[in-house]
């Protein structure tokens, strides 16, 4: 045996457990964090703006030629009338939701170590939302007049909205979960703005944050109010979470449709979203981490944490496709038997179910080694194959089912064109748009609540 | 001069602390002498600070947020049924108007919706923001309070307030600075 190591006995850090790392006071982490506000530019950004913006402006071409035309320019047909708009809300929605997992249920849990990318999480949530939201909208083909085909006010035609369709549970599951995750992410960021405040030397954005801020003063009675709030919506955003991937499959699992009628949907989508999520937080920190010289903040524990529960939710996620085998086996209904084991994959669309088992259970194994999961490059390239296998995995859901019904006359193959290709591609320009402004603009890392990992902070931890 | 406008010559004294036990330590020891009216101001949330500074009070936010939650899932319960039992009935194979179980998606959204907004709305209005401005911003130290400073303050309107006794003895308690807050 090795000598025994003092150092490491005494307290010493031991890097991979770290979620901060040594050395670090409040002034030396805040003024870290703030540079990237405070800095210039730097020109790698311009680069990879340029690149999202230019995607979203192909958004804004496909949107501008959907409205002019109509929806007829998408790859929709009879019988498949849900088509890459569905896909990639689902898709959107769920990446949103490993932001509220680690800022709200891990807060809970009083996860410690989420704290350097609760907010970054969060903010993805609310960019994620705003992606998602545009699908829904621009399929009705007419979004102005949206207000009064989903929102129930009354109105000249003296009808209202049917309460007892999951397309309306979703208008009211998915506006609540975009408000209250900007609530959130509001919140938290109020006594960060005022740290800003307090440090930049320029008039102009001492006002800026002076106003975003609120006025913040970091008093007592204020953190008592605070605490108690921000605790609460933790609280609250648990539940929703759950609840709205829920009712996004109620979409499925409420129709009679084989391949989406079945009691597993709601939680399997919950993990499907979750795993989504955690693969899109990977793909994104892993880069800005490097790139912004976070790794003192975002360390090796965090990514290794995070590639854990992408296997675990990834693992639930493969147990959810057995149980579709399972249910429809057992169901011993013909319909449900045909769509699922034997359409699924050795019918039309069997290299998108391949595909699929692939990405989403295939590719994930690697993740049982500590040696991947401390590898950042090799967790990016497994984040990557994640997200695209959680697309497929709506497209086997909400394309196979359809264009292979129950009557075989009115079976028909379905593929995204051009504009589909398009406005996809150009939510993900957006997104990253988004992301980039986020990471230059406000401090991507919440500095109130790392100050709590530091040692200054443990008396926030002392029972009183 | 300010004397004539406002009710004592200064707001108070703001003492700067390099530690958070260094503050706690004072709080304990200024509220042993009487004084009430104080406030600390800390770069993180410590809950024994503020426990020591609202007296161990609770805080009212989670009331507010039981009823705003109640009042978000009484207006959706009471809007759908209304909706669709007497002004707009659809008759769906005899089922009954009142499917209350279709209901509850989105009551649960709309309580999780009311009590979020009352959660933040409350928090803030409790807290008597949003206000940009404040004596305490006068001290030019204060603005190490959102980094790496604690401050503790006595208001000058607390009957143990003395200019020249409460500087000693915040002085004495380890305070690094001690300074006039101006109105």
């Amino acid at each position: 045996m090795a000598a025994p190591d003092v150092s490491s006995a005494a307290g010493a850090v031991d890097l991979d457990r770290s979620v901060i790392a040594p050395g670090h006071s409040s002034e030396s982490m805040t003024a870290k964090i703030s540079s990237v506000v405070f800095g210039k530019t730097p020109p790698w950004m311009y680069l990879v703006f340029a690149v999202s913006f230019s995607l979203v402006m192909v958004m804004n071409l496909a949107i501008a030629r959907l409205l002019f035309v109509g929806t007829g320019i998408w790859g929709l047909n009879v019988p498949v009338a849900w088509g890459f708009a569905i896909i990639n809300l689902v898709w959107w929605i769920g990446i949103g939701h490993a932001g509220t997992l680690i800022s709200a249920i891990l807060l809970l849990l009083n996860q410690r170590w989420r704290t350097s990318i609760n907010r970054f999480a969060e903010a993805m949530t609310l960019f994620a939302v705003a992606c998602a939201v545009m699908f829904p909208l621009l399929h009705t083909g007419r979004p102005w007049l949206a207000a009064y085909w989903l929102l129930p006010y009354p109105n000249t035609m003296g009808i209202w909205p049917n309460f007892r369709s999951p397309l309306i549970w979703d208008v009211f599951a998915i506006s609540t979960y975009g408000t209250v995750s900007l609530l959130f992410w509001f919140t938290g960021l109020v006594p960060d703005l005022a740290t800003l405040r307090d440090r930049t030397r320029n008039p102009l954005l001492k006002i800026i944050f002076g106003v975003l801020s609120m006025g913040w003063r970091g008093s007592a009675r204020h953190w008592h109010n605070y605490e108690s709030a921000y605790l609460l919506l933790a609280g609250l955003s648990t539940p929703l979470v759950v609840s709205v991937h829920s009712v996004i499959s109620f979409d499925f699992s409420v129709s009679q449709l084989p391949g989406g009628h079945a009691t597993i949907f709601p939680p399997y989508f919950v993990a499907g979203a979750v795993f989504a999520g955690f693969a899109m937080v990977m793909l994104v920190a892993i880069p800005v981490r490097k790139a912004f010289g976070l790794e003192d903040f975002i360390t090796s524990r965090h990514l290794q944490n995070m590639a854990k529960l992408t296997l675990v939710t990834g693992m639930i996620v493969v147990y959810g496709y057995a149980m579709e085998f399972f249910f429809a086996w057992y169901s011993g209904n013909p319909y449900e038997i045909f769509a699922i084991i034997e359409n699924r994959p050795a019918g039309n669309y069997a290299l998108a179910w391949w595909s699929l088992i692939f990405c989403n259970f295939l590719a994930i194994q690697p993740l049982w080694f500590k040696k991947v999961r401390q590898t950042p490059w090799m967790l990016w390239i497994i984040s990557l194959i994640v997200s695209v296998g959680m697309w497929l995995e709506r497209f086997v859901i909400v394309v196979i089912s359809l264009s292979r019904d129950f009557l075989p006359s009115s079976w028909d193959m379905y593929r995204g064109t051009v504009w589909d290709w398009a406005l996809y591609l150009g939510t993900i320009g957006f997104f990253f748009s988004l992301m980039f402004l986020f990471v230059r603009f406000v401090p991507m890392i919440a500095m109130f609540e790392m100050r709590h990992l530091l040692p200054e902070g443990e008396v926030a931890h002392e029972e009183s | 001069m300010a004397a004539t406008r406002f009710p004592t010559p200064t707001y108070g004294l703001l003492a700067e602390f390099d530690a958070p036990q260094a503050l706690i330590a004072a709080l304990e020891a200024v509220r042993e002498k009487g004084y009430r009216k104080l406030d600390a101001f800390t770069p993180f949330p410590i809950p024994k600070v503020s426990e020591l500074v609202v007296d161990h009070r609770k805080s009212k936010v989670p009331l507010i947020v039981l009823c705003g939650g109640l009042l978000g899932a009484a207006t959706a319960l009471a809007m759908q049924t209304w909706i669709s039992v007497v002004d707009y009935p659809l008759n769906v194979g005899n089922r009954p108007l009142f499917s209350w179980p279709a209901f509850i998606p989105v009551t649960f959204e709309l309580l999780v919706l009311f009590a979020a907004f009352s959660a933040v709305f409350g928090m803030f209005i409790l807290n008597g923001l949003p206000r940009p401005h404040h004596p305490v911003f006068n001290v030019e130290r204060f603005e190490r309070a959102t980094t790496d400073r604690y401050f503790l303050l006595i208001e000058a309107a607390d009957p143990n307030f003395d200019r020249e006794r409460t500087r000693e003895l915040l002085a004495s308690l380890g305070a690094s600075e001690v300074n006039d807050v101006d109105w």
